[in-house]
């Protein structure tokens, strides 16, 4: 991981690539390298679809060593969802692939004229750029297949699909899993759309011949690897919920709690959540022969996904986040698995975010252009997006211009993006999360529920708002620097609690980089991070205006509790203030 | 009193979903964590009526008592 690719997708005469020492980058991945580049190479005004924006890939620090969990990939640009910088990050094969290769970061830069759509193959010879219209318009699942009739399976594939290609605001782009399947989506904030923007359908990533990466103490590496591990296994969320359940224990739990948005946040509890329960989940998952424990990448011992088949034991998607089944399922009013998976295959397919497909087909149903817990309508809406119609585009462009297209006063947005499936009102913590972050609405962010709701890592009232800015503030500078390091965020639940398995993260850092590293680096990288991304912002033309909730999260209260969101503004200002 | 306790996750194993059972005066959390073996290790979320509480709560009549182990996700 010494060098770095730029991919001039606008150069005169077709596209050219540059390569270049990873210089003042050296030691970075991540997030930490796409924030700090874009927000010293972009211009801050620029539209994200033009040819001023850059869309940087970027492994994480640890990702293509023998390390578990270093699978995550970072992408980042200017956010044409959010006018935000971006940094959206996902599993799946590619992060391991494109670092072993030894890229720390691949920049695409430019615009091309015209209407050529590209496909880009990176090996160890190099970097190949070609046109392929026969690839126009596919969608990631056919187009994945098609492409592994030439480039085979030994290889990881970044796609969009035609989401991606008509550049609407919540595409995504798509990391093929250790099956090849495409299910694995840098979702949030349209990072889909800039990659369209620079016609681009696929990266093709082999490492056939490259070694894994080698860290500078493999002894103490091991040693370290292993002790983390062992912290992982031994914890309850990650050793024995998330395995078991995924990330969809979540329903009963937020249900119960009353902080689950149904009826587009009207209300903090919804009927039908246990049918959508990631306890029915899983055991209708091993009932139909698919599995309720997957990894999204090689190297994962938590193994939070799983395989949802249809009742005749047939694929149908991996197995639903919690954050999707609950956008889909309960805040449409909708209290089927079986819809919601549907739904989470054509997100995945047509290559969208399904935290803003839910939100925005929430919104749809507010505004009146189908009932909610309209089971086929859902689908319908999604197909249009799928089809390219106006009204696709307008859905898939998010919550935000759907609700204005169609007269809808409450839409949960911030920055632009849709709100995840927590309320802030009876969940204060996580309300300041989506009011601060740079990144819009964003509940991986700064992860207040762990401490609000879970009880991991601490414990703060999520019904008061003492306190949850200092939490608020310190999750997400931990967040910042673990979506650096290329390891998966839910790691987070073992090292919160457990000294010596954060310990463990440290030494493999520092075994694998030949230096010491402590907590105050991580705090020190998290903050460096969110500087650059705050004055990348500030510069687009945000202001603490900006770092606020919707009004009617002000001035509505929800049941169960009643309560509106009140963390004061004054408060919330302080977040930043190193 | 009649209290409707909700089980969720591995602690429903060997247990059950959802019950009203009957309980004493003064009955907490606690007790009932006790009577139903479940271990105080594990334990990650306890809810009267959708509000966080402590083991030593003292439960009132009609309560709906939600137990989960610890768990995680987003």
């Amino acid at each position: 991981m010494d060098r770095i690719a730029r991919i001039n997708m606008g150069a005169a005469g077709g596209p050219t690539v540059t390569f270049e020492e990873v210089g003042e980058y050296a030691g970075l991945g991540g997030r930490a390298l796409t924030s700090l580049l874009i927000a010293r190479e972009v211009h801050p005004l620029c539209h994200p679809l033009g040819n001023e924006n850059k869309l940087v890939i970027a492994p994480g620090m640890l990702s293509g060593t023998t390390g578990s969990m270093t699978g995550r990939l970072s992408v980042g640009c200017k956010s044409p969802l959010t006018g935000t910088i971006k940094e959206s990050n996902a599993g799946g094969q590619a992060a391991q692939v494109m670092a072993r290769i030894g890229y720390a970061a691949v920049i695409l830069e430019g615009k091309p004229e015209g209407d050529d759509l590209y496909k880009i193959i990176i090996n160890k010879d190099g970097i190949k750029i070609e046109v392929d219209n026969s690839l126009k318009l596919m969608d990631n699942y056919p187009l994945v297949e098609k492409l592994r009739q030439e480039y085979g399976d030994k290889v990881a594939y970044i796609t969009i699909g035609s989401g991606g290609e008509r550049q609407l605001l919540a595409a995504s782009i798509a990391c093929t899993d250790p099956e090849l399947r495409p299910t694995r989506h840098c979702g949030r904030g349209g990072v889909g759309a800039v990659m369209g923007s620079k016609r681009v359908k696929a990266i093709i990533l082999d490492d056939a011949g490259m070694k894994m990466r080698a860290p500078k103490d493999p002894e103490k590496f091991r040693d370290a690897n292993r002790k983390f591990v062992e912290g992982l296994r031994k914890h309850p969320v990650t050793g024995e919920g998330l395995p078991a359940y995924g990330t969809n224990v979540l329903t009963n739990v937020l249900n119960e709690a009353g902080g689950y948005p149904t009826y587009n946040f009207k209300q903090g509890q919804f009927a039908g959540a246990a049918k959508l329960s990631g306890e029915a989940q899983a055991e209708l998952e091993i009932k139909r022969g698919g599995s309720a424990t997957h990894g999204c990448h090689r190297g994962c011992v938590i193994q939070c996904s799983g395989i949802y088949n249809d009742k005749d034991g047939h694929y149908i998607t991996k197995q639903p986040e919690y954050e999707t089944v609950w956008s889909h399922g309960g805040n449409c009013g909708i209290d089927d698995l079986d819809t919601v998976a549907r739904l989470d295959f054509m997100d995945d397919n047509i290559g969208l975010d399904t935290i803003e497909m839910g939100v925005t087909i929430g919104v749809a149903m507010d505004a009146g252009l189908i009932p909610f817990g309209d089971r086929e309508g859902a689908i319908r809406l999604l197909d249009e997006v799928g089809k390219g119609t106006p009204l696709g585009r307008v859905l898939g462009c998010g919550a935000e211009i759907t609700g204005k297209v169609f007269g809808v006063e409450k839409v949960p947005v911030v920055k632009g993006q849709a709100m995840p499936a927590y309320d802030p009102r009876p969940i204060q913590g996580i309300g300041v999360t989506y009011a601060t972050t740079t990144q819009g609405a964003d509940h991986t962010a700064g992860y207040a529920i762990a401490t609000n709701i879970l009880k991991v890592g601490g414990d703060v009232d999520p019904l008061k708002t003492e306190g949850q800015v200092e939490l608020s503030r310190n999750l997400q500078i931990a967040t910042a620097a673990i979506d650096s390091t290329g390891m998966c965020l839910f790691i987070a639940f073992a090292i919160m609690d457990q000294p010596e398995t954060f310990q463990a993260l440290l030494d493999m850092l520092g075994a694998f980089y030949g230096i010491t590293m402590t907590g105050d680096d991580v705090v020190a990288l998290g903050k460096k991070v969110l500087s650059a991304e705050r004055d990348f912002n500030a510069r687009a033309g945000f202001t603490k205006a900006h770092d606020r909730l919707p009004r009617f999260f002000y001035t509505e209260p929800i049941a169960p509790h009643n309560q509106v969101f009140s963390v004061p503004d004054e408060e919330m200002d302080q977040l930043f203030n190193w | 009193m009649n209290i409707t306790v909700k089980l969720f996750a591995t602690f429903r194993t060997g247990r059950f979903d959802i019950e009203t059972r009957t309980y004493p005066e003064g009955t907490t959390v606690g007790d009932v964590v006790r009577e139903l073996n479940l271990s105080e290790k594990e334990l990650g979320i306890m809810l009267v009526n959708s509000r966080h509480v402590k083991l030593d709560h003292r439960l009132g009549e009609g309560d709906t008592l939600s137990l989960f182990p610890l768990l995680g996700g987003g």
